[in-house]
Formats: structure tokens, C-alpha cells, sequence
């Protein structure tokens, strides 16, 4: 089944608090190359049949409106997947 | 509807007709769990509480909303984030808006849900030391012109208890000034800052001052023996400023 994939971040000037407590993490496991982590949010909106433009138009709107919040929140990427 | 002190002592004021005819709306969505303590608040400030449920699609004549804290919707998506989409949430958002200026208080997740809902500007993510925090706090009243603070002094600290995850208060630096310029911090931390807050704000209203939202929680502190410190009732004036603005005393 086709789907629409929506990345979402929060804004880069937003301090993100998950990010910063895996960041914390990682050296612990010897993983020690990554000074910093911001974690995000991917959705898959599934599709029955082909995405016409007309769905994808509704699957930006629903990224901007619902998915996200723009006051904290980015919509990094919208991709169609076909598989 | 007379009231059951929780702890002994508490004596029930007498009806009075003037206060019990305001009806306070209080918005139960899925997973809200502090309805019944709203409820219970505007009972002992002498008015009507009216429940009203999240798929409702009137708003039953009330002349007040509270939508209180818990975990609507499971804030799976974002806190508040669903339930701004309720069908009585557009009601709300209406009346808000129009010239009557109905009077909406959110507290919590209900805070949450009016920024979501963008009756009020900002936004609220998790605490910056990412842990649950329960515990009483101090608030300073920065405005008490509000629908929701004008039975307060200015610049009277007040303690309530806060509980939450996600209640660090942020917007850009454009907005965080225009809300000090207009005094729409109605609320600030005192003390330490208990989640990262910018500015230590822990409410604040919209620009006609009907619609107030703030983390802490003043349904919790409205009864002698049961608020924090177990002695404190500082909330109730929340539930008795709407009564001023209803009935027009401010």
C-alpha cells in the first residue's frame, strides 16, 4: 500500500530536552561521536490506490494543520513511498 | 447541590440565588481528570457547574467554560493537540472570539488545548529536566483585570499546586515581549522555575483578558484541609472573579 511519509522537527532554536537526554546517554555505551541529538516525529499516512496530487495536496494540509504545531514545530520532509 | 465537606470543619455557605444562576461549563474529553474538581470549585464559589462533553455540539447556555487538566486524547500527537479539533471546542472558540466574550479558563492540559486551539499564543513542551513534577507552588498575579483574576490583589503571591510533564511555556522573543507590553502574563513562577518556562510565565490571557490558561491548578486548592500545605483554598478566587465579571461587580 502506498504511503505518505511526514517528518516533523521541532524548530532548530527550540531546546529539545528528549534529544539533549539521549545525548547524555550515548557515551555510555561507547557511542561517543555525537555531540549533539535533536529526535523528531515520522508519520505514514497510508493510501488506498494511487496518490493523486489532489491526496497529496490533503496530506501537506495535514501536515501543516494537525501533525505539526508551526509555533514549536517544522515540517522537515513529505515523501511518497510506493511499495 | 449542597457539598460534603471532604474534611471536617468545612461549613456550607447558604444558596444564593444571585451566584448559584451563573452556569459554569466544565469540558470533559477523553482522558480529562480533573473535571470533577472543577466542578466541585464552582459549587463552592456558589455557582451552577454544567458538565459538557467533548463531542457535544451545543454549549447548553453557559456563561462560563473551564476545561480542565488530565490527558486528553492520551496527547499522543502533542498535548491538546486532538482535542482542538473536538466538535464543541469550535463552539468555545466562537464564543471566545465574539463581542459576548465568553469567559474560558484552561488549566493545564486545558492550557495546553487553548494554545493548540490558538486562543492564546505559544506553546507548551516538556519540562526541561524531562521529569513528572507534583508539588505545591507559589505564583505571583502579574494581571488582575482578567475575567479569571479580578478578585485578586496585584502583585498578591498565591499558592496552588502544579502537576505535569509537559508544561515548559515557550514562544518566540516577539511574542513573549508583545505579552509583557500588553500584560497578558497573568501568572508568573515564584521562586524557582519549576519547568523552564521563558520568563517564568505560568499563565497568561488573550488581549480582551476573557480567556486565561495557566499549568498550575487552583481547582485544587479551594477547600480548608484538603489544598496544599493541606490549609490552602488561594484558587477559589479564579471561581470567584468570573463571578464578578458575570454578575458584574468588576
Amino acid at each position: 500500500m502506498p504511503r505518505i511519509v511526514v517528518d516533523v522537527m521541532l524548530k532548530p532554536e527550540i531546546l529539545d530536552p528528549q534529544g539533549k537526554a539521549i545525548v547524555g546517554a550515548l557515551p555510555r555505551l561507547g557511542f561517543t561521536a555525537f555531540p549533539s541529538v535533536r529526535q523528531g516525529k515520522r508519520f505514514e499516512l497510508f493510501v488506498d490506490g494511487e496518490v493523486t496530487e489532489e491526496i497529496l495536496a490533503q496530506a501537506r494540509e495535514a501536515a501543516e494543520t494537525m501533525l505539526s504545531n508551526p509555533v514549536i514545530e517544522d515540517v522537515v520532509n513529505i515523501e511518497v513511498v510506493a511499495d | 447541590m449542597t457539598e460534603t465537606p471532604l474534611i471536617g470543619g468545612a461549613v456550607q455557605a447558604p444558596v444564593d440565588t444571585r451566584l448559584a444562576g451563573a452556569r459554569i461549563g466544565v469540558v470533559t474529553f477523553p482522558g480529562t481528570l480533573d473535571d470533577r474538581d472543577a466542578s466541585r470549585a464552582v459549587r463552592l464559589s456558589g455557582a451552577t457547574a454544567v458538565d459538557l462533553w467533548h463531542a457535544d455540539t451545543v454549549l447548553a447556555d453557559v456563561d462560563a467554560v473551564i476545561i480542565p487538566g488530565g490527558f486528553s486524547y492520551g496527547d499522543y500527537l502533542r498535548a491538546g493537540a486532538i482535542s482542538r479539533f473536538a466538535p464543541l471546542m469550535a463552539k468555545i472558540i466562537d464564543a471566545a472570539n465574539s463581542d459576548a466574550k465568553l469567559p474560558v479558563l484552561g488549566i493545564c492540559n486545558g492550557f495546553q488545548i487553548l494554545t493548540e486551539a490558538h486562543l492564546l499564543p505559544g506553546s507548551m513542551i516538556k519540562n526541561d529536566h524531562l521529569k513528572f513534577l507534583c508539588r505545591d507552588q507559589v505564583l505571583r498575579v502579574e494581571n488582575n483585570t482578567t475575567a479569571w483574576t479580578n478578585a485578586y490583589a496585584a502583585g498578591q503571591d498565591i499558592t496552588v499546586v502544579l502537576k505535569n510533564q509537559d508544561g515548559q511555556y515557550i514562544a518566540d522573543e516577539k511574542t513573549l515581549d508583545a505579552l509583557e507590553a500588553e500584560g497578558r502574563v497573568a501568572f508568573r513562577y515564584v521562586g524557582h522555575n519549576p519547568n523552564g518556562s521563558r520568563r517564568d510565565i505560568a499563565g497568561i490571557s488573550n488581549a480582551a483578558g476573557n480567556v486565561v490558561g495557566l499549568m498550575p491548578h487552583p481547582e485544587h486548592a479551594v477547600e480548608t484541609g484538603y489544598g496544599p500545605a493541606h490549609t490552602g483554598t488561594d484558587g477559589l478566587g479564579f471561581f470567584n472573579s468570573v463571578l464578578n465579571t458575570l454578575l458584574g461587580d468588576k
